[in-house]
């Protein structure tokens, strides 16, 4: 049931055994006796489905099967097929973009009126399917008994590949031989298959003929894009994507580039070369901001790196930098650079103030990274001018654009003490929320007060309670409840 | 609290059997290679691996060394290198490194490659363009479904999701078709087929053509009912918390493969313990259904069962001691453990969501989904940026926002992203890029009014016309049309009602009675219906691709009548692009009050988390 594993990663990364990651059982023979017994009873089942049964067939490239006896064996398979009803019905699962029409395969569908039917010369085989609406999938299975391979129509082509079966695809040798095997295998819903013909395609079509086709065709497009990707074909896909068109996935495509450049400074250059390309307007300033902050980044990581060796800064001693600067999202450079670098004039490229109004940030979210930054300090005098200060916002009275039960939460979060909490919580307009604040942190005066403004007596009393005895919250909740001049509503 | 099971319960299918189909097969591949020899495994295949063989049935196989493929240079003195994995370009690419290597070295070895579930063309193309092709042998086996629990199977292919709804790579489509295959001739004919969504109906069409390439023989069905179902019909499901326990422990701890690996904070001892979750565990089996609050209730009655079940002991005389000791303490002991673990793990959950204001993000989910004080939701989420708090639940909130919404305002968008930005890093550019392809966070165009034209147009015309008209709206972009959809299959109970978690009523019990997951629902209404007729505006809206369809062999059989219709209560349901525990858990329920049986199969488990990370693209 439970096993306890201690570090099943050891096992795998060297060669040395130290500890066997799978279940070890007592006594693997009787297992295996038990497996064969059980697939044994279950023969007579593997065995009627021997012929339907795809899925479990194994392209044991043709060696006899093992010693194995109940293991599925090679079956001689669809050469068995029999004429008869579907069992299940057709549905039409064809996409809007793929073209094909519903009534067999009708040429005008496949090639968009651009053939010449007469000259195509697998009309025997497409009429002869377009005959069979009803069956459609019934086909004889003339595969079985051809010689060549290349006797094999795109459909049977397409067929076979999705049987994993060897076939041939250099005899589709005009374009629209290549184009309806295209189509077929599109129609086939067959992934696996339609990049396999989109491979040879690739190889056997010019560039400017291959994207024009694609163009027409989606899911096959789709497909050819993935492919790029996967094999990292970064070259042909900006080309396939410039002959679309399609200038806001090229942007994206380079830009993506940059995640591969390791050193600083080329990252920043290549960074640079972006601000060129053809973003949308708004992704295009966000990629400017990206440049902008790799560069001080740099230029802030190479100061205070300086600063941290020459040890004549007081702040790099107390608080050694856990990690370098470079390559953070902006706002943790703000909160780096509110850490480090809070009294800076507006001047220096490392200033909050600088950095605030070179990227534009929120009156907000600047106050909520300077809040979380000089609380973690423990600074708790520019805390409180954070709310306070004349020279910024012109507050006189304690005001934030961030809810006070939220600042309560900054503030906890970096270990404040009760009294700098109290005064926050103090400041919750919400009565309730303030009751809970002040109850989950501890704030008896808040909570005495609280009740005291809501004259719920009541409360007060149930409060009591919960003071400790003698102490000076009992004490004055003793001189509330005596106080005559407090009109209690309970 | 244990739910008792409507007594005509049918019984479910044996499943072990598939696991041992994929062992047999394992074991003869590597008969192929005979000999001793170093196995290569990629690492996403060993937990699955893991739970069909081990590796004494390796050893006996010849098997000398194991390694995970990481690829680095191999190590291996071996004259024999057999490689199990995925059928991934980038994982070929390496082994043609590898063996290119050894042919520069002067180094003569054999090489195996074993692909599973099924070898790409792409695959092979990368093997002959490296000039590797024929000195590698190539083999595929057929490991389709792993059973995670009695009712569970997946296909452990979580590329499966991002491959099909993203990239709109088809590939995984015939693996789909083929797994219902195995199924069928295992445990069926099936006779009634229901789906809904693009991919569901090619992988229909892939199974039925391979049915048809083959014979079928009567037998008598274990399974009667398939539905299938893709991911993109219903995003909102899995964007959602989970606060039934079994997706709490998922969203928490990460299930990998029906196994959880609890931390010191849970054990309550120095070491992490790896612990198989499933139905074989007494304590979860009877709290992975439930909502949360009620788990601490349940666990620390069973505490006190304990507690009264070793008290027996006491005043007992030697032999009933010894009966005690022989027939009741293992099974007590067992139970102690497990009692201990779930308890810890609860608690360690109510650390974690205490500390993150659980209560206020639930409290803005079920406003989106209820479509209540949205600008307050967008604040919260705006705050949620501003702290930097966890980047991927910020773009999970933000993309709730935008289905439920049906996209964002321009305004919104705009200022959103790019606080977005600039809290997570520019690099997510392309994460947005992605979200948009996908239509799960998008800006409102102008042209949305189209839903209202579009309606206005369809009053005037005849449904033909207004279905053609919703075709070529729908093939533009997907489309969320959740509002709607929400107040047809009336997936948000009204909010004024008081709801008892412990007597659930309906599936919106697994979501704290606030949204009764859309996935579900729609299961629910087809199988009631028998199809999808009275659902034609709710497909219209879910951008159509349904269908039911039966098959000639139902019925054909006389065979007896009873477990005939016990298979035609039991419901295959195939989540095309991954599933929830919550939406088993939905479905579990709705089987106890209909009198099914789900079975869900699944491409691979997921959830919130998992989900926002395949459409990633801050890294390379």
């Amino acid at each position: 049931m439970m096993k306890s594993k201690p570090d099943e990663e050891d096992y795998w990364n060297s060669s040395k055994f130290k500890a066997f990651t799978f279940d070890d059982e007592d006594d693997e023979f009787s297992r295996l006796k038990e497996s064969k017994q059980a697939v044994n009873s279950i023969r007579r089942l593997v065995e009627e489905d021997d012929d339907e049964d795809d899925v479990e067939k194994v392209s044991w490239s043709g060696e006899p099967v093992g010693s194995i006896s109940w293991s599925v064996r090679e079956t001689a398979a669809s050469n068995q097929r029999t004429d008869r009803e579907p069992a299940f019905p057709k549905i039409n699962a064809d996409t809007p973009t793929v073209s094909r029409s519903h009534s067999g395969y009708s040429l005008s569908s496949l090639f968009k009126g651009k053939t010449k039917t007469g000259s195509f010369q697998f009309s025997d085989s497409l009429s002869d399917s377009s005959v069979r609406l009803y069956a459609p999938e019934l086909r004889k299975p003339k595969s079985e008994y051809k010689d060549y391979v290349s006797d094999w129509s795109p459909e049977e082509t397409v067929h076979r590949m999705q049987q994993g079966k060897a076939v041939s695809l250099e005899k589709f040798r005009s374009l629209q031989d290549k184009l309806l095997l295209l189509d077929f295998s599109i129609s086939a819903h067959d992934g696996n298959v339609i990049t396999a013909v989109l491979i040879y395609l690739k190889r056997t079509l010019s560039k400017e003929v291959l994207f024009r086709e694609l163009e027409s065709r989606q899911t096959a497009l789709r497909h050819f894009i993935h492919y790029l990707t996967e094999t990292r074909d970064q070259r042909l896909l900006l080309e396939l994507l410039r002959a679309l068109g399609r200038t806001e996935d090229i942007a994206l495509l380079q830009y993506k580039e940059h995640l591969s450049i390791a050193d600083e400074n080329k990252r920043r250059d290549f960074l640079k070369s972006c601000l060129s390309l053809p973003f949308s307007p708004e992704d295009s300033a966000h990629v400017q901001d990206h440049y902008t902050l790799l560069e001080r980044q740099i230029i802030i990581e190479a100061t205070d790196r300086q600063a941290e060796r020459g040890g004549k800064v007081e702040i790099f001693q107390k608080f050694p930098r856990r990690a370098s600067i470079l390559n953070m999202p902006l706002i943790t450079t703000l909160y780096y650079c509110c850490f480090y670098h809070y009294t800076e004039s507006e001047g220096t490229y490392s200033s909050p103030l600088n950095v605030r109004q070179t990227f534009r940030i929120s009156e907000k979210q600047f106050f909520v990274t300077a809040l979380a930054a000089r609380a973690k300090l423990k600074a708790w005098v520019d805390v409180d001018a954070l709310f306070t200060s004349r020279n910024w916002l012109g507050f006189t009275r304690k005001k934030s654009p961030l809810g006070f039960h939220r600042v309560v939460d900054i503030l906890q979060k970096n270990s404040a003490p009760t009294q700098v909490l109290q005064e926050y919580v103090g400041l919750v307009d919400d009565a309730e929320l303030r009751i809970s604040l002040a109850q989950k942190h501890k704030c008896h005066d808040i909570i005495i007060n609280t009740y005291r403004d809501l004259k719920d007596r009541q409360q007060l009393l149930g409060y009591r309670g919960k003071v400790e005895r003698g102490s000076v919250e009992e004490r004055k909740i003793n001189e509330l409840l005596d106080n005559p001049q407090i009109r209690w509503k309970n | 609290m244990a739910h008792s099971a409507r007594r005509d319960s049918p019984e479910l299918p044996d499943f072990s059997l598939l696991k041992r189909l994929a062992r047999d097969q394992l074991i003869y591949l590597l008969e192929q290679l005979p000999g001793k020899k170093d196995l290569f495994i990629e690492a996403d295949l060993m937990s699955p691996l893991d739970r069909i063989a081990n590796v004494s049935t390796l050893k006996q196989h010849e098997v000398d060394k194991l390694y995970k493929v990481e690829y680095k240079p191999v190590i291996s003195t071996s004259d024999q290198l057999c490689f199990l994995i995925r059928p991934r370009i980038q994982t070929v690419k390496w082994i043609c490194d590898v063996v290119n290597a050894d042919k520069a070295a002067g180094k003569f070895r054999r090489y195996k490659l074993i692909f599973t579930p099924q070898k790409f063309y792409a695959c092979e193309a990368v093997l002959e363009e490296q000039g590797i092709f024929g000195d590698v042998t190539t083999d595929e086996w057929a490991f389709y479904l792993l059973p995670l629990d009695d009712d569970i199977i997946s296909l452990e292919l979580p590329e499966f999701f991002r491959d099909n709804f993203l990239a709109g790579d088809q590939r995984w489509v015939r693996t789909a078709g083929s797994t219902l295959h195995l199924l069928h001739s295992i445990y069926g004919p099936f006779s009634k087929i229901y789906g809904i969504g693009r991919c569901s109906k090619m992988a229909y069409e892939s199974w039925r053509e391979q049915v048809e390439e083959g014979e079928t023989k009567a037998r008598q069905a274990e399974i009667g009912n398939v539905f299938l179902i893709d991911r993109d019909v219903d995003f909102v499901t899995p964007l959602c918390s989970q606060v039934v326990y079994e997706g709490l422990v998922d969203d928490i701890f990460r299930i990998k493969c029906g196994c959880v690996e609890f931390g010191p904070d849970v054990t309550s001892s120095d070491k992490s313990m790896k612990v198989m979750l499933n139905s074989q565990d007494k304590v979860f089996n009877e709290i992975r259904n439930e909502h949360f609050s009620n788990v601490f209730g349940f666990l620390s009655q069973k505490a006190r069962n304990l507690q009264t079940a070793y008290d027996k002991r006491r005043g007992m005389d030697i032999k009933q001691m010894k009966t005690f000791v022989s027939e009741e303490l293992k099974g007590l002991k067992q139970e102690h453990r497990l009692l201990s673990l779930h308890i810890g793990a609860s608690e360690s959950i109510m650390k974690k969501k205490t500390k993150q204001d659980f209560q206020e993000l639930l409290k803005t989910e079920h406003s989106l989904l209820e479509g209540f004080e949205i600008r307050e939701c967008i604040s919260f989420i705006e705050e949620h940026i501003n702290r930097q708090v966890s980047m991927i639940e910020s773009l999970r909130l933000l993309c709730l926002l935008s289905i439920t919404e049906n996209g964002l305002l321009p305004k919104d968008y705009r200022s959103l992203k790019a606080q977005y930005l600039q809290s997570y890093g520019v690099d997510h550019l392309l994460t947005f890029a992605n979200l948009r392809q996908l239509g799960l966070l998008v800006e409102q165009q102008p042209g949305e009014t189209l839903t209202v034209m579009e309606s206005k147009v369809g009053k005037l015309v005849n449904d033909k016309t207004a279905g053609k008209l919703t075709d070529a709206f729908s093939s533009l972009a997907k489309k969320s049309n959740f509002r709607a959809l929400s107040k047809k299959l009336n997936l948000v109970p009204k909010s004024d009602e008081e709801y008892d978690l412990r007597v659930p009523r309906d599936m919106a019990y697994i979501f704290s009675g606030a949204y009764i997951p859309l996935s579900c629902k729609l299961i629910e209404q087809v199988l009631e219906r028998d199809g999808w007729t009275g659902l034609e505006e709710v497909t219209r809206l879910l951008n159509g691709h349904e269908f039911a369809v039966t098959g000639s062999t139902a019925g054909s059989s006389g065979a007896d009548s009873r477990a005939k219709n016990d298979a035609q209560r039991i419901v295959l349901v195939m989540f095309l692009g991954g599933c929830t525990f919550s939406e088993i858990s939905a479905l579990r329920f709705l089987g106890r009050e209909r009198g099914y049986k789900f079975i869900v199969v699944t491409t691979a488990i997921t959830n919130s988390s998992r989900l926002i990370e395949a459409l990633l693209d801050n890294h390379v």
